[in-house]
C-alpha cells in the first residue's frame, strides 16, 4: 500500500539545536497515529516541517509518493495537508463563519476571483455554515472570532481544517485549555474523520486516555529523535516512554 | 439593484447613508448652488480625492500594506497626461495615450516594487517604498526637458472640456453650460464609477483573502492562500486606481508639477484622509476626502469671521487668527483619530450594529 505521507531522515537545526533530528516515518491512509513526547520533544516543529511553515535543513517529504519538500506551505496545503494549529491562530477581526469560509473558498480554488461579490457565491456559504454546526457555533456565526471564548476559539480553528477538507489532517494538540465538557466535541469529531477510511490523521496530544482511545499507532519523540513506534499498548507500555515521558506525564 | 451595484457591501448605518447621499448630492450640485470657481475647484479635488484615497485605503485598510510610494503613482498619471498632452497636442488620443502610458508604467512599477520587496518586513518595505518614491520625485525635478522640472507642464485639453466650449449660449439655471462644467460632471461619473469598481473588488473573494492576509498572515497561507501574489496583485491594483485618479486630476487643473501631484504633503494628507474616514470601508475614504479638503479650504476662511467677531478678546483674537488655521486643523485631526480610532465610518457603522443587536431578547 503506498503511504499517504513519509518522512525521511527529516532534520531541522536552529544554530547548534538539533529541533528535530531525522525523523523517518511513514503514514498509511486510513490511519490515526499519535505523536507524543516531553515538551520541547520537537512534535510541533516536526508539523510545522511537514505542514511546510519551516524549511528543513535535511531530509525528505513525501505526499502520496511525491517529493513535496520543495513546496512552499500554501502549495502543499493545496496538495491535500491540512493543519490545525496549536496556539489558536485565527482571523481575530473576521467573523466566525468567514473563518471558515476562507478556507472553503481557498479548496474552492475561487481566491482570485475579482469580479463577482463574494456572497453570490452560496455553495461556500453554505458548506461553511455546515461546518460550523458540527462544531456546535452556528449561535455564533456573526461574532468576530476573537470575541469568542477560548474553547470556542479552539473549536473554530478544528472546524477550518475540516472545512480544507484535506488528506492528511495534523492536530496539535487540538483540546489544550478546553474544559471538560467541550471535549468530546472534538473527539467525535475526529472519530467521525477515522470513518473515511482515506483519510491519514496525525495528532499530537497529552491526554494519555485520548491517545490511547483514539490512535492505531503511536510514535515517540524524544530531543527531536523518533524513539518509539508501534502499537498503542506496546508503546505506552514500553520502558523508554514510561521514562522519557509517561513518567513525567503521569507524576503530574 | 442598489445592492448589487454596491457589491452588497450597504452603508450599514442609516447616518452613513445620509452622509453619503449629501456628499453625493452636494458633488453634483455644487455648480448650481455654490457660485464660483473656488467652490468648483474643491468639489472637483474632493473627487479626484476619493479615488486616491479609497485606491490608498485598499492596500492600507484591506491589505495592510503600509507604503509610501502611493502618491508616485498618482504623480505617474499626471504626468501622462500632462506629457502626451503637451507633445501630441490637445486631442482625445493623447489623453488616450497618456493613461495608457502611465498605468503601464505603474503597472510595471508596481509588479517590480511588489515583487522584490513585499517578501521583507512591512516596516522594511514602508522604508524601500519611501525610497522608490524620493527617487522618482528627484528623477520628475531633475528631467525637466520631458517633465517641466519644478515649474511643472500647463497644457491644452482636448476642446470639449475647455472653458472657451459652450454647449448652449444661454445659461442653464445661471449657470453656463461650457467645457468646465462638462469636465465637471465627467470627472463625477468617472469617480463614481471607479469608486463602485474598487468597491467591488474589496468585496469579491479575492478581496476577502487580501482582508484574511491583513488579519493573519500566516494562517492565509496554511490556507493554501500564496500570500505574495495577493499582496503583489493589491499592490499592482491600487497603484491602477492610484494613476486614474493622477490622470483626472491633470485633465481637470490642465497643469502638474511635482508640488501638485508627487509632494510628501499629499502622502501625509492622503493617510489622514484614510485614517479619519475610517480604514478597510472604502466608504471611509468618500466621507475622509469629502471633510480633510473642505476643512483645508474653507476652515481659514471660518476663522476669518471668528477672528473678527472677537477682535475686543485678546487671546481668543490671536488664537482664531486666519494664519493659525492649521494648528487647529491639526488639533481637529489629532481629537478625531483620539475619538474615531476605526475612523468616522467605522464608528457610525459600530453604533447602528450595536443598535441593531441590543433589541430585546438578542
Amino acid at each position: 500500500m503506498p503511504f499517504a505521507l513519509e518522512t525521511q531522515e527529516l532534520t531541522i537545526r536552529f544554530g547548534g539545536h538539533v529541533a528535530v533530528d531525522a525523523v523517518s516515518c511513514a503514514f498509511e491512509p486510513g490511519t490515526l497515529t499519535a505523536i507524543v513526547g516531553p515538551n520541547g520533544a520537537g512534535k510541533t516543529t516536526y508539523f510545522n516541517l511537514i505542514s511546510g511553515q519551516l524549511k528543513a535543513s535535511a531530509g525528505r517529504v513525501f505526499l502520496h509518493g511525491q517529493d513535496i519538500s520543495a513546496l512552499s506551505a500554501p502549495q502543499r496545503s493545496l496538495r491535500g495537508i491540512g493543519r490545525a494549529f496549536q496556539l489558536t491562530n485565527l482571523f481575530p477581526n473576521l467573523s466566525v463563519l468567514e473563518n471558515i469560509r476562507l478556507a472553503v473558498q481557498s479548496r474552492a480554488g475561487l481566491g482570485h476571483n475579482l469580479w463577482s461579490i463574494w456572497s453570490s457565491h452560496r455553495a461556500l456559504i453554505t458548506r461553511a455554515e455546515e461546518v460550523l454546526e458540527t462544531v456546535a457555533l452556528t449561535a455564533k456565526r456573526d461574532m468576530a472570532a476573537s470575541a469568542l471564548p477560548h474553547g470556542d476559539q479552539r473549536k473554530l480553528e478544528v472546524a477550518i481544517l475540516m472545512a480544507l477538507e484535506p488528506d492528511v489532517f495534523m492536530f496539535d494538540e487540538p483540546t489544550a485549555g478546553m474544559s471538560v465538557d467541550e471535549v468530546p466535541v472534538i473527539l467525535d469529531l475526529i472519530r467521525g474523520l477515522k470513518t473515511q477510511s482515506d483519510k491519514t490523521i496525525l495528532l499530537v496530544e497529552h491526554k494519555m486516555d485520548v491517545v490511547r482511545e483514539l490512535s492505531d499507532r503511536i510514535i515517540v519523540l524524544h530531543n527531536g529523535a523518533l524513539v518509539a513506534d508501534g502499537e498503542p499498548a506496546e508503546v505506552i507500555a514500553s520502558p523508554i516512554v514510561q521514562e522519557a515521558y509517561l513518567g513525567v506525564e503521569v507524576a503530574k | 439593484m442598489l445592492n448589487h451595484l454596491l457589491s452588497g457591501d450597504l452603508p450599514r448605518s442609516r447616518v452613513l447613508a445620509v452622509v453619503l447621499v449629501i456628499i453625493l448630492a452636494g458633488l453634483l450640485l455644487t455648480p448650481f448652488i455654490f457660485p464660483g470657481a473656488k467652490a468648483l475647484n474643491v468639489a472637483a479635488k474632493i473627487c479626484y480625492f476619493i479615488v486616491l484615497v479609497a485606491s490608498f485605503d485598499l492596500l492600507l485598510g484591506y491589505t495592510g500594506i503600509v507604503s509610501f510610494a502611493h502618491t508616485m503613482f498618482f504623480g505617474i498619471g499626471a504626468y501622462g497626461i500632462a506629457i502626451a498632452l503637451t507633445h501630441m497636442g490637445p486631442t482625445w488620443t493623447g489623453v488616450a495615450v497618456g493613461v495608457a502610458g502611465a498605468l503601464v508604467i505603474s503597472l510595471a512599477l508596481s509588479l517590480l516594487i511588489g515583487l522584490f520587496s513585499l517578501r521583507v518586513k512591512a516596516m522594511f518595505y514602508a522604508m524601500i517604498t519611501l525610497a522608490v518614491a524620493s527617487a522618482f520625485m528627484t528623477m520628475a525635478s531633475q528631467f525637466s526637458d520631458i517633465t517641466g522640472g519644478e515649474d511643472g507642464l500647463s497644457f491644452k485639453v482636448p476642446e470639449l472640456l475647455t472653458p472657451g466650449f459652450s454647449l448652449r449660449e444661454a445659461p442653464f439655471l445661471g449657470v453656463s453650460l461650457d467645457g468646465k462644467l462638462i469636465t465637471f460632471y465627467l470627472l463625477i461619473a468617472v469617480t463614481v464609477v471607479l469608486f463602485l469598481l474598487m468597491l467591488r473588488i474589496v468585496n469579491s473573494p479575492f478581496g476577502r483573502v487580501l482582508q484574511a492576509i491583513r488579519e493573519n498572515e500566516f494562517r492565509a497561507e496554511a490556507l493554501g492562500y500564496r500570500t505574495v501574489s495577493y499582496r503583489t496583485s493589491s499592490n499592482v491594483l491600487s497603484a491602477m486606481f492610484a494613476t486614474l485618479a493622477g490622470a483626472l486630476m491633470a485633465l481637470w487643473m490642465r497643469y502638474n508639477g511635482p508640488d501638485t501631484s508627487l509632494s510628501f504633503e499629499i502622502m501625509i494628507d492622503l493617510l489622514l484622509m484614510v485614517v479619519i474616514g475610517g480604514m478597510g470601508t472604502l466608504y471611509g475614504a468618500v466621507v475622509g476626502a469629502a471633510i480633510f479638503i473642505v476643512a483645508q479650504n474653507y476652515l481659514q476662511e471660518l476663522m476669518k469671521v471668528a477672528s473678527g467677531a472677537a477682535t475686543n478678546v485678546p487671546l481668543l483674537r490671536d488664537l482664531v487668527h486666519p494664519d493659525r488655521w492649521l494648528l487647529w486643523l491639526g488639533l481637529l485631526f489629532i481629537l478625531s483619530v483620539y475619538k474615531f480610532p476605526a475612523g468616522i465610518v467605522g464608528k457610525l457603522r459600530l453604533g447602528a450594529w450595536r443598535k441593531r443587536t441590543a433589541q430585546p431578547g438578542a
